[in-house]
């Protein structure tokens, strides 16, 4: 536990001292916060109701998909992780703390954004901040499981920015950041539904504001969560100590699919 | 007599269809600075890191002191401390972490002292990133060293190093062997190897082709030995006597024969000086250094 401990606070320590990691945790979920504030809520005024929500989901966006898995595919590269195994690091260890740590560093962002967004760009408060705090604990969690599964699959850092576009992209798109999802034709709603922000966006507004929303929020958050846990537990199976470790013939890359199950099951049922 | 450290017997690594190591068999013992030397492909980075735990070997046994690298679990990280050839630490992190963080995971008290010890304290909160080669590999070794393993593997620990490290680095693995630990270290620098190791293993194509001390292992080639020699009047020029005798290529003042058998020709060169009224300015007779036994062995004509 002292290891875990010890490990943790290094790993926080660092998301404020690597200029890329800090770029990705706070400079771009911050700095795009404040443009969108000041321009997004100018251009188009209904889009402070959903400026707190939305940010803090670009955020935790920002931090996981497009910060974590270079953190894994170095850390494979340049044999860290053969010398964490050698020294008895385990494989949840090297997982679990960075998916900590980027969940810590996306929470005081999120925090910015509740506290600012209302005085400074007419955002709107959570009504229910537990419940807004519940949300962003299961998008976290989500969007955390892919970052990491996206980085244990990816080859090599080129990889890490193909799949991990694959993710940020359409979440920005038609994952209800930008528009609500109940305004995308239904052919596109489809494949909203398999994005965890489209589940967060409307369990915020449910749980947060109180407000109606399409999906069921018990089930928004059973989807997020169980993503989250899904995605966590693949990469942990396919988890490689190096590019040329020897893995057993069942843990192929493709069964990183198996993480887009919850969402499928949602998008089917809610 | 010394126990066993490391028993490698009958050791096969196979990749696919491709055999890396092939029949291995090894007895280290303890104390002992074990060189293992070999081109690239050689078949030593497979062994290393089936000693380290890394990889599993495809049949044969590895004892590290009664402890089955792949089957050990956690109880390998208290015996071995692994030196590696890649960085194996984040960018970020600072000697000074990287104490508290390898210590934790060892479950011992972080001990500051070595940064003291390996010309770190100035730098023990420079990211590692930022500090030099030399004190890269320190801080590696650091790594090594810290929960006092009995058995230490350094994977080309002074490679691309400046001479002023290799040599600290040198004393360094000196002193740890002068404590009793075991140091298996592989390197593809001869020098290092004959100066530091008590014995060598050549490796080949994943076998060994040569296992003895680094006297041994030069006493065991073609044993042709090196006679140099410069006079003051340079009468050897032009000689057709001495079969062989050529300008040395490089320094271009001396004369260099390769001989089998260097008395008797040194004594007749003498002779032949003396009979020329020349003066003997300088005499060398070089035996074959384990880099030229090395590459006879791995280049056999």
């Amino acid at each position: 536990m002292n290891a875990f401990i010890t490990h943790f606070l290094f790993d926080i320590k660092v998301g404020l001292r690597d200029k890329t990691l800090l770029l990705m945790n706070y400079l771009l979920p911050l700095g795009f916060y404040v443009m969108m504030g000041l321009v997004m809520t100018k251009i188009n005024p209904g889009f402070a109701e959903n400026l707190v929500q939305a940010m803090t989901v670009f955020a935790i966006l920002a931090g996981t998909a497009l910060g974590m898995p270079n953190i894994i595919v170095s850390g494979r590269e340049l044999g860290i992780f053969r010398s964490y195994k050698i020294n008895g690091v385990p494989a949840i260890s090297i997982l679990g703390i960075p998916a900590l740590s980027g969940m810590i560093h996306a929470l005081i962002v999120a925090i910015i954004i509740v506290i600012t967004g209302p005085l400074f760009f007419g955002g709107i408060r959570p009504e229910n901040l537990l419940g807004f705090f519940t949300v962003f604990l299961a998008m976290a969690i989500a969007a955390t499981g892919l970052a990491l599964l996206i980085g244990v699959i990816s080859k090599d850092s080129r990889m890490t920015v193909l799949w991990s576009q694959l993710l940020f992209l359409p979440s920005m798109l038609i994952g209800g950041l930008m528009m609500p999802s109940n305004i995308l034709p239904a052919s596109v709603s489809f494949f909203a539904k398999l994005l965890p922000s489209t589940y967060a966006m409307s369990a915020f507004k449910s749980l947060a504001y109180n407000q109606p929303t399409s999906y069921n929020v018990g089930g928004s958050l059973a989807v997020l969560f169980a993503g989250g846990l899904v995605s966590f537990l693949l990469a942990l199976y396919l988890f490689k100590w190096d590019n040329s470790d020897e893995v057993s013939k069942f843990k192929k890359p493709a069964l990183a699919l198996l993480a887009l199950l919850p969402y499928l099951i949602g998008a089917i049922l809610l | 007599m010394k126990q066993t450290a490391v028993l490698i017997k009958s050791f096969v690594k196979k990749y696919g269809d491709f055999t890396a190591v092939a029949n291995l068999n090894i007895e280290v013992k303890r104390g002992e600075i074990f060189g293992l030397l070999g081109p690239n492909g050689s078949g030593k980075t497979s062994t290393l890191e089936c000693l380290e735990g890394l990889r599993t070997a495809t049949s044969g046994e590895i004892d590290i002191l009664g402890i089955n690298p792949t089957k050990a679990g956690g109880k390998l990280k208290n015996i071995i401390g692994v030196q590696l050839q890649s960085s194996g630490l984040p960018a970020s992190i600072t000697p000074r972490e990287a104490i508290n963080l390898f210590s934790a995971y060892h479950n011992i008290s972080p001990d500051y002292r070595f940064l003291k010890k390996f010309d770190l304290v100035e730098k023990q909160n420079t990211e590692y990133c930022m500090l030099s080669g030399g004190q890269q590999r320190r801080l590696s070794l650091i790594m090594a060293i810290l929960h006092n393993p009995p058995i230490i593997i350094l994977d080309e620990p002074t490679a691309a190093l400046d001479v002023q490290s290799r040599v600290a680095l040198h004393s360094i693995m000196l002193e740890l062997k002068s404590k009793g630990t075991t140091i298996i270290l592989a390197t593809h620098d001869m020098a290092e190897a004959e100066k530091l190791a008590d014995r060598v293993a050549v490796l080949l194509k994943g076998k060994i082709v040569a296992l003895g001390t680094p006297k041994e292992l030069t006493a065991s080639g073609s044993n042709i030995s090196r006679i140099s020699i410069r006079t003051s009047e340079n009468c050897l020029a032009g000689i057709t006597e001495f079969k062989g005798l050529v300008p040395d290529p490089v320094n271009q003042e001396y004369f260099m024969l390769f001989s089998k058998e260097p008395g008797s020709d040194v004594i007749k060169i003498l002779d032949y000086i003396k009979s020329k009224h020349d003066d003997l300015i300088d005499l060398r007779i070089e035996r074959p250094s384990l880099e030229e036994r090395f590459l006879e062995l791995i280049n056999p004509i």
